[in-house]
């Protein structure tokens, strides 16, 4: 579909006017998580295990409450008892109750009258630990004899005779095994493994919380989801939720990261034990790394069947998956589900194990579960085209899904644009750019579901015609300017005279966090239903003040005009002479809708990237970078771009350098950004970015979201190329340049 | 323990705050002097949020004691803009969308204004390298380095 063709008829979207908060942002004013204070604050400071599973035996905090200044001390003994399931998990990975389950687990907090006395007063907090055996690694966590991390925490689902570590067992599919890998010419089975990496926002978790004797509270939290921050702080505290009131920061990137709490209920625990003065906590990056989500690290075996001609006949996974030492917190059923979503295959089997290990609480990371997958599953397709000559990307156009197909993970496909993908790639004219010696070009699709979700939104009218759109999913990466030009869209009004603000969890119902690419799709379906809401009021006033009947009057261009001829004559009456008389024509007008979408497009993508290898060091330089992604209809194409180039950026780290190293001891080693190696500005080639659109059926503009596909095809179309330009193929992330050069010299 | 008096100028103006010994620049601006535009996003000098200037020479703030700050002239990312009329690269920033959520941004404006005054006609390469300790993790950092080339033009009076 043509982009010009699609977009006929709108004035704003597809647009790319200056964002509202970009003031703010560039001149220093706008508000993180730690840039507030309040009259009378305290501040707090975390003690964390230094051993990665160790029995608290005794915590004396008598040295450190004896320091002037010092206002309170918790244990996990300031906390309620009895919770289940996830809230204890929440509880738990908040502060340690009988055993540290992973360095940096926290076991005490303190508040004090500064930050510098605070953090000296965790230093007297002595805490006696029993050490025990510990296990990090995913397969070492399921062998006979690792030590257990939790005895009966599995559920039901795991078979008989596995380790007390496997928690979780899924298995799913359709089709006749036998049968397809009977018909396949070519049969190839891989294993493959990834390391868990960061989310690596720049900054760090941070919060203001107060909570009084009577169980009220507030806080000030950078999060990408407030009224997740407020059911589960309450949980974990066994207070009620409608007394905690949280309002969020700018938030300084998530990217799944800040979906959950870390340490927000500790500083309400300090709060109510200092007397309900208000406590501010900051994570240092290095607490950040060692306590906060990190992703799952997985153990993937991947066996496809194919013919000749590349049509897949048969598919089989089966994945390994730690998230930390709580069920539940791996994304082992996406990573299952997104595995071959991008593929028509009709046999097809998925078996998932999710395994406990001694290591932070997994939190989302931007596609949970589908960069682990792709990079099994699109590093062994790749293999298999080479073995059989056949184009990669030709080969995954012959297999791709489309409407109508039957998904690998079970529903039937609507309207996606992956065809219109892999052919936007074929046309590109990255695909014919000359290679040299030592480089290499790879390509892989990627896949994410999207989400809708839990949504309300409301929406005002000004007494001057301009309009106010109350939201509750946390701006990230430029969702007030697309929410804006949504409503001044369907309102007929400029983008100017439309003002989104992200509001507390008290003015709203309640909302999801900005996650699963869901807020420019769900809240700006909802601002639109809210603007049209507020449009019939607003056409209703002009017809009462005309004396025809409600249904004469339609919306144009931000007015209310009569419908035809027979409705009378009148000239328009505008939105801003609306507004200045609403007060005395029936009072204050708004719009909100309260909904839990579920209309929401699959998403898919494909990048290539071209790559030199030095032959020396094993050093991977990537020289040119193409993304291509359905975004159903791009509401602000700069911001799209940023989504696809961020997703981009972040899965060439994962791919060649982010890894969470841990030292036998259990401890982990790369606590800072120096050893952390996220990609820097001389890392990166510019990255080209095609913005394919075919819309979601399922939104008033065709929204699909766009922020988790990109981060998918990276790991798999790395390796790719560099298997393309040194003829080594290797299998375990990251690609670092040791790897790389040790799976060089292997090969001969 | 007891506190180091110290009188600097930040972004023109006089000030003077009461410091730890132990506590850094960034510390001092934030907490002090109310100056939050600087970040910290690693207290190790690895990120480059907290850039500043001090006395014409880019630094990170979080490896700066306070007390060092002594008779020194501070540049912050507030001291930027001209009163209401925002510098190029300000502006180049929001047009080119070269931020997202925004938390790295005024570390890199600082850092790139310090490159355009010394190299107003910088390659993509040298900016590259020359932002290399700023690190973004929500851009990719291509429309970064293409707002900082195109103000870097503007201001060269090429655009």
């Amino acid at each position: 579909m043509a982009k010009d063709e699609m977009k006929t008829g709108y004035r704003l979207i597809g647009t790319r006017p200056d964002r509202p908060d970009g003031l703010d942002k560039v001149t220093g004013r706008a508000r993180y998580g730690a840039d507030v204070t309040a009259p009378g604050m305290l501040h707090a400071a975390v003690v964390r295990s230094p051993h990665a599973h160790a029995r608290i035996v005794k915590i004396d905090a008598s040295k450190a409450l004896a320091m002037e200044g010092v206002k309170a001390v918790i244990t996990r003994a300031d906390f309620p008892t009895g919770l289940t399931g996830e809230d204890w998990n929440l509880q738990e990975n908040t502060i340690a109750g009988e055993k540290a389950l992973y360095d940096g687990h926290a076991v005490a907090a303190v508040a004090a009258t500064s930050k510098l006395l605070a953090q000296d007063a965790a230093k007297l907090v002595e805490v006696t630990y029993e050490v025990l055996p510990h296990v990090t690694d995913v397969d070492a966590a399921m062998a006979p004899g690792a030590p257990v991390i939790r005895e009966g925490a599995a559920d039901h689902s795991v078979p008989e005779g596995m380790h007390p570590n496997v928690v979780r067992y899924i298995d799913f599919g359709h089709g006749d095994m036998d049968a397809g890998w009977a018909a396949a010419d070519l049969v190839r089975e891989q294993t493959y493994k990834t390391e868990a990496t960061h989310q690596g926002y720049i900054e760090p978790h941070a919060c203001l919380g107060q909570l009084g004797a009577d169980g009220k509270g507030e806080m000030w939290v950078c999060t990408q989801g407030h009224w997740f921050i407020r059911r589960m702080s309450c949980a974990v505290l066994g207070i009620d939720a409608s007394q905690l009131r949280v309002t969020p920061s700018e938030i300084g990137g998530g990217f799944g990261g800040k979906t959950t709490i870390f340490m927000e209920p500790l500083a309400l625990a300090l709060s109510r034990k200092a007397g309900g003065r208000p406590v501010k906590l900051v994570m240092s990056r290095s607490e950040v790394l060692r306590a906060t989500g990190p992703t799952a690290s997985a153990s993937m075996d991947v066996k496809i069947g194919m013919k000749k001609d590349g049509t897949i006949t048969a598919a089989q996974v089966n994945f390994r998956m730690q998230g930390g030492p709580f069920v539940g917190s791996s994304p082992i059923g996406e990573a299952l589900s997104c595995a071959f979503a991008c593929y028509d295959i009709a046999n097809i089997q998925h078996e998932g194990y999710e395994v406990l290990a001694n290591r932070p609480k997994a939190a989302a990371y931007r596609a949970p579960g589908s960069p682990m997958a792709a990079f099994a599953v699109e590093s062994l397709i790749d293999e298999m085209a080479h073995e059989l000559a056949l184009d990669p990307l030709k080969l995954r156009l012959k297999n791709a899904a489309r409407e109508g197909t039957k998904s690998s993970y079970g529903p039937t496909y609507n309207r996606i644009g992956l065809v219109e993908c892999l052919e936007a790639t074929l046309a590109h004219p990255n695909l014919s750019a000359p290679l040299g010696p030592n480089q290499g070009r790879g390509a892989a699709g990627g896949f994410w579901f999207n989400w809708g979700g839990e949504t309300s939104v409301s929406l005002a009218i000004g007494e001057d015609g301009t309009v106010t759109v109350s939201v509750g999913t946390p701006d990230i990466g430029g969702s007030r300017a697309s929410i804006a030009l949504m409503t001044a869209e369907c309102l007929g009004i400029p983008y100017k005279s439309v003002r989104v603000n992200v509001v507390e969890t008290g003015a709203l119902g309640v909302n999801e966090p900005t996650h699963g690419s869901r807020a420019t799709f769900a809240s700006g379906l909802a601002a639109v239903e809210a603007a049209k809401q507020a449009m019939k009021t607003m056409c209703a006033r002009a017809a009462a003040a005309w004396g025809i009947d409600a249904d004469a009057v339609e919306w144009v261009d931000g007015a209310a005009v009569p419908a035809g001829d027979n409705a009378g004559k009148f000239p328009p009456m505008t939105i801003a002479e609306i507004g200045a008389t609403m007060g005395s024509t029936g009072g204050p007008i708004s719009g909100h809708h309260e909904v839990t979408a579920s209309t929401h497009g699959a998403s898919f993508g494909v990048h290539v990237v071209d790559v030199e290898i030095d032959p020396e060091t094993g050093r991977t330089t990537v020289l040119r970078y193409l993304v291509v992604q359905d975004a159903g209809t791009a509401i602000h194409p700069a911001y799209v771009e940023g989504q696809y180039h961020g997703g981009a950026a972040q899965g060439i780290g994962w791919a060649l350098n982010e890894e969470y190293v841990y030292g036998a001891d259990g401890r982990l080693q790369n606590t800072v950004f120096l050893d952390y190696r996220v990609p820097v500005a001389s890392d990166l080639p510019m990255i080209d970015t095609v913005i394919v659109e075919v819309p979601n059926p399922g939104h008033p503009y065709g929204v699909r979201g766009v922020g988790e596909t990109g981060i998918t095809p990276p790991l798999p179309a790395l390796a790719n190329a560099i298997a393309a330009a040194t003829g080594a193929r290797l299998r375990a992330l990251p690609m670092s340049p040791p790897k790389v050069l040790a799976a060089i010299h292997a090969k001969g | 323990m007891t506190k180091i008096h110290v009188t600097a100028t930040v972004n023109g103006d006089p000030v003077e705050f009461l410091t730890d010994p132990r506590e850094s620049l960034l510390d001092c601006l934030r907490d002090r002097l109310g100056l939050t535009g600087s970040k910290e996003g690693c207290g190790t000098g690895d990120c480059g949020a907290c850039s500043v200037l001090v006395d014409g020479v880019l630094v990170c703030s979080c490896l700066v004691l306070g007390a060092e700050a002594q008779g020194k002239k501070i540049e912050t990312v507030e001291g930027i803009a001209n009163g209401e009329e925002l510098h190029p690269l300000q502006r180049k920033f929001i047009e080119h969308a070269a931020l997202q959520c925004g938390f790295c941004t005024p570390g890199i404006l600082v850092a790139a204004k310090a490159l355009l005054a010394q190299n107003p006609d910088p390659t993509e390469t040298e900016v590259r390298y020359w932002l290399a300790g700023n690190l973004c993790r929500c851009t990719g950092y291509d429309k970064i380095i293409r707002a900082v080339m195109d103000a870097a033009a503007e201001m060269r009076g090429a655009a």
